[in-house]
């Protein structure tokens, strides 16, 4: 028998123990694109909250006699829209509803389908079953249909269309909750929190939630934009957000007549809407791999 | 004669394939009938190839899994019994320590809460249980100051598996099974944290079930050792009996595939041919008489029994017990197997 075992068996780098999220956000930081992005969101987020100081004109006022002024008209930064409305005051305040549509059914359908997800994974078995078969039953539909017709059978109005597009995300998150649950569940440190005789409770509160929560958080992210477009889509088709609300969408189907006189007045919320959605692509890209390394 | 610390009794699992469509799945017989006894204080070593069902033994006696069939008693308390003891009691007797140091560590809890998370479970009050943490962390040779908030990936893998060792005896637990502990480590780290187990054993008071495939591992831990094969236990005894006077061909087919410093040491037995065969449709008789040089009519018909050959040597091989039929079988009268 040796002596007892020596303290140090190797030299490790001597760097300071950091929390796991200090390093996600230290990496983020490096990450050129994600950061632009972020940046432009927190830009348009804060613009949207505090709209009515920030918007040079009434949205809602408009003036009969100086409709659809191009871009950088006097009085006009942006131009202005069908009923002589200024076009930079109604996008600034067309991000309150937009952003509201693109965040809000993805943060329920995070709550709801990541319980789904999660409890469906951690249980297994028959459990499993019935809440992935049911979950598939909704991903037969292509999602833009299925939105239109929820939204469609219960009526036009924004508390519908977000109910409609809550339902449609939570399929795809229970999905990739289901799966990466699944996944961790089978590590041995869950065996070893099993061996140790907690609860399932509290295992997923301890052992599960803090391995699961990112990457679904992470997935979440990438359907904000998706969810942008479409409510964006309802309101075009009469289903959201109804006149004289400014709001992106709304704003798109408003101005497509005037294409052919002030194209580039006409273009500008189809240009925010894909400006938020990318960056929130990316946004959500730079966390995956953020998060994703392990050194 | 003394109560074993633990008592496994006829212990089986089968594990269901998935059915087609067309019809039903077979059934792998993981263990089969194994018992064995660990008496306090000793290390009970188990041995055989990938795949002959340590581990699932080792997950029965846990209870991670449930047993098909079988009883496991504790200080002769028959675990989940109602007369015996409650499987959240027989958790604290009992801790295991697995192969993947990285795997069975969670790697969002910093190496403190991984260590303090059972006694928290057991109602252990936060600050004592952190005291609990520091003092394992020094008694498994990691210096409480420096890795206390450390997360597991900035470890090495054998300090790593220092701080599952830890967490195994955070519970103050008799009986430890170490499932393949040391496989996954360097040699030179191997040694170092087989060192520590066999220290923590003699100021502990602890008893092992080590698990291993390395027989030099086992050899060097091991007060006893047994072999499985396909699910059954085809020989248990004492390390220097099972080593020295090898009683089934099994055992002997892996000792002389045991690489050896000592010229004198070296078999020229030919390792053993081709595959296990598959545990969904074993064998009759004697499950090892596919691959065994030695394998006569008998060994089809008849399954043979964990039989004594000496106190406390057991071999299953129809060769070593008089009156089985085997030609090779000693002469004699028939001894009850």
């Amino acid at each position: 028998m040796s002596a007892a075992a020596p303290t140090v068996e190797l030299p490790i780098a001597a760097a300071a123990a950091q929390g796991y999220w200090t390093g996600v956000f230290r990496r983020l930081l490096r990450d050129k694109v994600a950061l632009a992005c972020a940046l432009v969101l927190i830009a348009i987020v804060l613009a949207a909250i505090f709209a009515p100081y920030v918007a040079p004109a009434d949205p809602a006022k408009g003036a009969i006699l100086k409709r659809l002024q191009p871009i950088g008209a006097e009085g006009f930064p942006l131009g202005s829209d069908e009923l002589g409305r200024d076009m930079l005051s109604r996008l600034i305040f067309g991000g309150r509803l937009s952003l509201m549509m693109g965040l809000s059914p993805v943060f329920f359908a995070l709550v709801i389908g990541g319980f789904l997800g999660i409890v469906a994974g951690f249980v297994g078995g028959r459990t499993n079953t019935v809440i992935m078969r049911t979950v598939d039953v909704f991903f037969a539909f292509p999602s833009v249909l299925l939105a239109v017709a929820i939204s469609g059978a219960l009526g036009a109005g924004i508390a519908n269309a977000m109910l409609a597009l809550t339902v449609v995300f939570i399929p795809p998150i229970a999905r990739v909750a289901e799966s990466v649950t699944t996944q961790v569940r089978s590590l041995d440190f869950v065996e070893a929190a099993r061996a140790s005789g907690a609860g399932a409770f509290t295992i997923i509160r301890v052992h599960i939630l803090g391995n699961v929560l990112g990457p679904i958080f992470v997935y979440a992210t990438s359907l904000v934009s998706v969810s942008m477009i479409l409510a964006a889509g309802l309101s075009f088709l009469g289903l959201g957000t109804k006149p004289p609300d400014p709001e992106w969408g709304l704003m798109l189907n408003t101005l497509r007549t005037a294409i052919y006189i002030q194209p580039w007045v006409a273009a500008l919320p189809g240009a925010l809407i894909f400006v938020v959605s990318i960056s929130f692509n990316l946004l959500s890209d730079g966390m995956r791999s953020a998060m994703d390394v392990q050194r | 004669m003394t109560v074993p610390l633990l008592r496994v009794t006829d212990l089986a699992k089968r594990f269901p394939l998935k059915g087609t469509l067309f019809g039903k799945g077979g059934v792998v017989h993981a263990v089969d009938g194994v018992s064995f006894d660990v008496r306090a204080g000793e290390t009970l070593g188990i041995v055989g190839e990938s795949g002959c069902g340590k581990s699932t033994t080792a997950r029965l006696v846990m209870r991670l899994i449930e047993p098909d069939e079988g009883r496991i008693a504790l200080a002769g308390r028959e675990i989940g019994h109602p007369q015996g003891v409650a499987l959240v009691e027989a958790r604290r007797a009992m801790q295991m320590v697995f192969q993947d140091s990285f795997a069975s560590l969670n790697p969002r809890l910093t190496v403190e809460t991984s260590i303090a998370f059972a006694p928290r479970v057991h109602g252990v009050a936060e600050p004592a249980a952190r005291a609990t943490a520091h003092d394992l962390l020094r008694k498994v040779g990691l210096d409480p100051a420096r890795f206390a908030g450390r997360y597991p990936f900035e470890l090495s893998g054998g300090q790593r598996q220092r701080i599952n060792i830890a967490r195994a005896l955070a519970l103050s637990p008799q009986l430890v099974i170490l499932d393949e502990a040391v496989s996954a480590l360097d040699k030179s780290v191997e040694a170092q944290v087989l060192n520590l187990l066999l220290d923590l054993k003699r100021d502990l008071g602890l008893t092992y079930l080590f698990i291993s495939h390395d027989l030099n591992v086992v050899q060097y831990v091991s007060d006893r050792v047994m072999v499985m094969y396909l699910g059954k236990v085809v020989e248990l005894g004492p390390v220097e009996r099972i080593y020295d006077s090898t009683a089934h061909p099994y055992t002997r087919a892996l000792l002389s595939a045991m690489p050896s410093m000592d010229p004198a040491h070296r078999t020229e037995a030919p390792p053993l041919q081709g595959d296990p065969p598959n545990p969904i449709n074993p064998p009759s008789g004697c499950r090892f008489r596919t691959r065994c040089p030695f394998a006569e009519n008998v060994c089809a018909a008849r399954e043979p029994l964990l039989g004594a050959l000496e106190a406390g040597h057991h071999v299953a091989c129809h060769m070593a017990h008089a009156g089985s039929g085997h030609s090779n079988a000693p002469a004699g009268a028939a001894r009850a197997a």
